[in-house]
């Protein structure tokens, strides 16, 4: 183990390193470019041993990964806001054709305005396309995850691909003390990648193929089946990490202060630690203040979410997005598994940090205020009001 | 300041190293081990040499988890001083200013970093001078060991032997004026 001080691209790109894949095929764009510089830099040095394809767009970045991964090696690719959205045509063709890539995407805002900065809204725009979403809090968590990850989207009972966010900037570009892990932990955690679902001269199988109206449906079926199994196959693989590594991690989501809490907050990625700091002050008040962190997006953890705000008197969602002419994508998943569960409680959705704007330790407690006063609907940080 | 955690922020111009600093800064920090933890992060967004810029360091005996901007610190630092407007009455930490020139406020700390620096490293590049002037001043925060080890784990190879040589000649100077 190596203590070092690094930043969270460069920290993802350890994880990489140490998870060996054959083929990185990468575009550059900001907040991403560090992690795939980094990368290029460890194949010209000789410590990884990988191909990596310089492309001329995103499109054939997740394109070239799909062929690497249809020959039956471990494949990387990473990206960030607006080539995300170029590739994302890719994105549900790489899930339907079950090839687990990992993919690192740095959360960023999407034009116009043209912004660099950091939000989410180019994620949660792809919560469909069939992949796992994975958000990072810090450079240690987004490390492991760059090893967790394949380790479960190689699964055979998943073969799903992985997209693992880093909030961009907050993490992509911020140093902080990385436990970087030896060669022979990683290894003993990932084992080779090996799979049938690939190009095979002496068996040959077909590939990536049509599905009329008769057989689409099963297709599609058996995807989801394979990203919904992935719950387990994140329990169990955090089961393994612990064992080799000693760090614990909370499945899809991650509770704090919680048990006894009247107002929750729920929210994801970076924004969670400033949260964190605000419960721990409200209790002090005598405030029953909570936090409860989505770690998954895909698969959603509606059960997780019910079993946590049951006995809530409110709940509000922050967010970095929103989906216009209706709410926040994460309150909108929020509420519709509070709905299947029976669940009726106030629900309240704070929009924040679009296009890289600060959330402050006072947005956090008025988020709070807000819930105690009994406030529902949706409103911008920052914006002046509560609701639209 | 107040929240846990002793803050920095470094003013300077791109090019002139003061997210390097708040970087040195940071590793030195968590170099004497021991559970320290650091955060390090620009003012985000596109690099463009002369610009301001701003860069932040967050030190903690324990893990600092809130990544938002700092606007008020416990040290203030200009890398150069045309950036500095002066400082308003509310103000309760140090600032350090990169200069020849004297302010007559016991809450100013001046230091001609440019000048020694160019004297050693043969540019003004005043960064590793101000993390010497810093660890001087911050009583029981950081030893000028930990800042040797911070520029030996942040610095590029042919940086390092001069850059230690300027931080230690200004934590001498500024621990002797101060």
């Amino acid at each position: 183990m190596n203590h070092s001080f690094i930043s969270g691209n460069e920290a993802f790109a350890h994880g990489v390193m140490l998870a060996s894949p054959a083929v990185i095929s990468a575009y550059p764009i900001t907040p991403q470019t560090t992690v795939v510089e980094c990368l290029s830099q460890m194949v010209a040095d000789g410590v990884l041993d990988s191909e990596f394809i310089y492309v001329e767009s995103e499109h054939s970045a997740m394109s070239c990964a799909m062929g690497a991964s249809s020959t039956g090696v471990r494949t990387f690719t990473a990206t960030s806001s607006q080539g995300l959205l170029y590739m994302a045509e890719c994105l549900p063709y790489a899930a339907g054709g079950r090839f687990p890539i990992v993919m690192m995407n740095a959360n960023r805002s999407v034009a116009l305005p043209w912004n660099i900065y950091g939000d989410q809204r180019d994620s949660l725009s792809q919560l469909d396309c069939g992949w796992i979403q994975a958000y990072a809090q810090d450079a240690q968590e987004s490390l492991d995850l760059a090893l967790m990850s394949y380790r479960i989207a190689e699964r055979r009972d998943v073969s799903t691909p992985f997209m693992v966010n880093l909030d961009g900037f907050h993490l992509t570009h911020t140093y902080e003390v990385v436990d970087i892990p030896d060669r022979e932990q990683a290894d003993e955690f990932l084992p080779p990648y090996s799979t049938e679902n690939r190009i095979d001269f002496d068996t040959p199988r077909n590939l990536c193929f049509s599905a009329g109206p008769d057989h689409n449906t099963a297709f599609k079926l058996s995807e989801h089946a394979g990203i919904s199994r992935s719950r387990k196959a994140v329990a169990e693989t955090e089961e393994e990490f612990l064992a080799v590594f000693g760090r614990r991690y909370t499945g899809l989501t991650e509770e704090y202060m919680c048990a006894d809490a009247e107002f929750i907050l729920i929210t994801l990625g970076s924004i969670s630690g400033l949260c964190r700091d605000v419960v721990c002050s409200l209790r002090k008040s005598g405030v029953k203040a909570g936090l409860l962190r989505l770690r998954y997006m895909r698969p959603f953890p509606a059960e997780e979410i019910s079993r946590t705000v049951a006995g809530a008197k409110s709940v509000c969602v922050l967010e970095k997005d929103i989906s216009f002419g209706f709410a926040g994508t994460v309150f909108i998943n929020v509420c519709a598994a509070l709905q299947n569960a029976g669940i009726c409680v106030p629900t309240l959705n704070k929009i924040g940090g679009l296009g890289g704007r600060d959330i402050t330790e006072e947005d956090i407690r008025d988020a709070f205020g807000d819930m105690a006063e009994g406030k529902t609907g949706i409103g911008f940080i920052g914006m002046g009001g509560s609701g639209v | 300041m107040g929240d846990g955690y002793t803050g920095v922020i470094w003013h300077g111009r791109g090019g002139q190293g003061a997210f390097t600093a708040a970087r040195l800064l940071g590793a030195s920090y968590v170099s004497a081990g021991g559970g320290r933890r650091a955060l390090a992060f620009p003012a985000f967004g596109p690099e463009r040499r002369g610009a301001p810029i701003r860069a932040f360091t967050k030190m903690s005996e324990t893990a600092v988890s809130n990544r938002s901007e700092m606007t008020s610190a416990d040290f203030t630092v200009y890398l150069d001083s045309t950036l500095f407007r002066g400082i308003d009455d509310r103000c309760t930490g140090t600032v350090l200013v990169n200069t020849a020139d004297e302010y007559g406020d016991p809450r100013i700390i001046s230091f001609d970093a440019s000048a020694l620096a160019a004297s050693i490293l043969g540019s003004p590049m005043s960064n590793t001078a101000m993390v010497g002037v810093l660890a001087a001043i911050w009583s029981g925060g950081i030893s000028i060991e930990s800042v040797r080890k911070g520029i030996e784990d942040t610095l590029p190879e042919h940086l390092r032997k001069d850059n230690i040589k300027v931080a230690e000649k200004a934590f001498r100077a500024a621990g002797c004026r101060h």
